[in-house]
């Protein structure tokens, strides 16, 4: 069955308390710490930041924890303004990145700070997307063709252009395919809300002519039909893309090349 | 298991677990057949409320006549039929969703459309046995 419960060694327990001295404005980050070398259980650290001198993100806020207050504390991030993905995590119970969310947007009380859910996490925030990512090399997210290639680029209209905008906008941070129930329970075989959002990417796109091999890699029970519109990946994408209308545009295509 | 046992027996390249045993190229028929019976049992749906709305202080001898008219009887099985069909699709998607023990998968995805076939096989006796007893 699926697991609806923690194992026991992931049961979290109560951590660290790292108060701030004379803070102006002082924000308790409630933030969930696990290492794989010390054998312990995950435990949630909390530690108080003078919101008077620090960034107005929640990334701000953790670089300030893991620089002036606890260097242990282990996360990725990169670009620091929504570009990259590295920063994506669960930050007031919603998959987001940290770059792109202000401190003052959290609900009142704790910023409560976890890994993107239902992952292997690798240390703290850190998730492991290996997986992840080898669901999307599966789908050989690059233009295929049967044409020879051409001497100069490939060309395509602005309409045909303009079915890639929402879609190319996608930064494989993973947090719609994390806060996707089907995902959790079936993420070994189901791609998920961002890869099939990328799938559909180059099915819509007019100078590939792979389309009906990828119909056909998605035509499964598993890869593609675990969606049942649950809408949490358009919910929580933090780049306002919907991944939902994704999926049901490829399931139309399903129902479009077949008699009725 | 712990994780690092996980790790020295498998060895398989992250894009060999993701690419599994492959597309099984099916899918598009169960859903769109959900969607299908979905439509049909709106329409025969109202149709079985009202009628049984109209049966509500009726005696048996008056509810076992109206079952016994033609078109009653006929949209009755077709009913019994849609909903049996509608439910084992949506019982299937449910199994596969939270059964992740293989054997106890199969057992069940066989065992509810045996059951299914039965319960329609025996709605349609019934229905039959009414309207074509004089």
């Amino acid at each position: 069955m699926a697991e609806f419960s923690l194992p026991k060694n992931s049961k979290i327990q109560p951590g660290k308390h790292h108060p701030a001295k004379d803070a102006k404005k002082p924000r308790t980050f409630r933030i969930y710490r696990w290492s794989p070398d010390d054998g312990q259980n995950p435990r949630i650290d909390t530690y108080e930041v003078d919101l008077a001198a620090c960034g107005p993100m929640v990334l701000d806020a953790l670089l300030k924890i893991k620089n002036e207050i606890d260097p242990t504390l282990t996360l990725r991030r990169s670009c620091r303004e929504g570009i990259c993905g590295s920063c994506a995590m669960n930050i007031d119970g919603t998959n987001t990145l940290a770059c792109t969310r202000a401190i003052d947007e959290c609900a009142s009380g704790d910023v409560k700070i976890y890994p993107l859910p239902h992952m292997p996490v690798v240390k703290d925030l850190v998730p492991d997307l290996t997986h992840f990512y080898a669901q999307f090399a599966s789908i050989k997210p690059w233009i295929r063709t049967q044409s020879p290639a051409p001497d100069k680029e490939r060309l395509q209209s602005p309409e045909e252009r303009k079915k890639l905008d929402g879609l190319y906008e996608c930064i494989l941070c993973a947090c719609c395919s994390t806060s996707c129930p089907s995902y959790w329970w079936n993420g070994d075989k189901y791609l998920g809300p961002a890869i099939l959002l990328q799938a559909y990417r180059w099915i819509v796109d007019s100078r590939d002519e792979a389309t009906g091999e990828r119909l056909d890699d998605l035509e499964d029970p598993f890869k593609l039909y675990r969606c049942h519109t649950i809408m949490n990946c358009t919910r929580t994408c933090p780049k306002g893309l919907n991944p939902a209308k994704a999926i049901a545009e490829i399931k139309k295509l399903m129902v479009e090349r077949r008699s009725a | 298991m712990n994780a690092k046992e996980t790790v020295v027996k498998d060895r398989r390249n992250p894009l060999k677990i993701a690419r599994g045993l492959g597309s099984s190229q099916s899918g598009v028929e169960h859903w769109w057949t959900q969607r299908l019976t979905a439509a049909a049992l709106v329409l025969l749906g109202i149709w079985f409320v009202v009628t049984v709305l109209c049966l509500l202080h009726a005696d048996y001898a008056t509810a076992r006549a109206s079952v016994a008219k033609p078109w009653n009887a006929l949209l009755l099985i077709a009913f019994v039929l849609t909903m049996f069909w509608h439910a084992v699709l949506g019982l299937q998607v449910v199994i596969e969703d939270y059964v992740h023990t293989r054997w106890k998968e199969v057992v069940l995805l066989v065992a509810i459309k045996f059951l299914a076939v039965l319960g329609a096989l025996a709605s349609v006796l019934a229905v039959l046995r009414i309207a074509l007893t004089p």
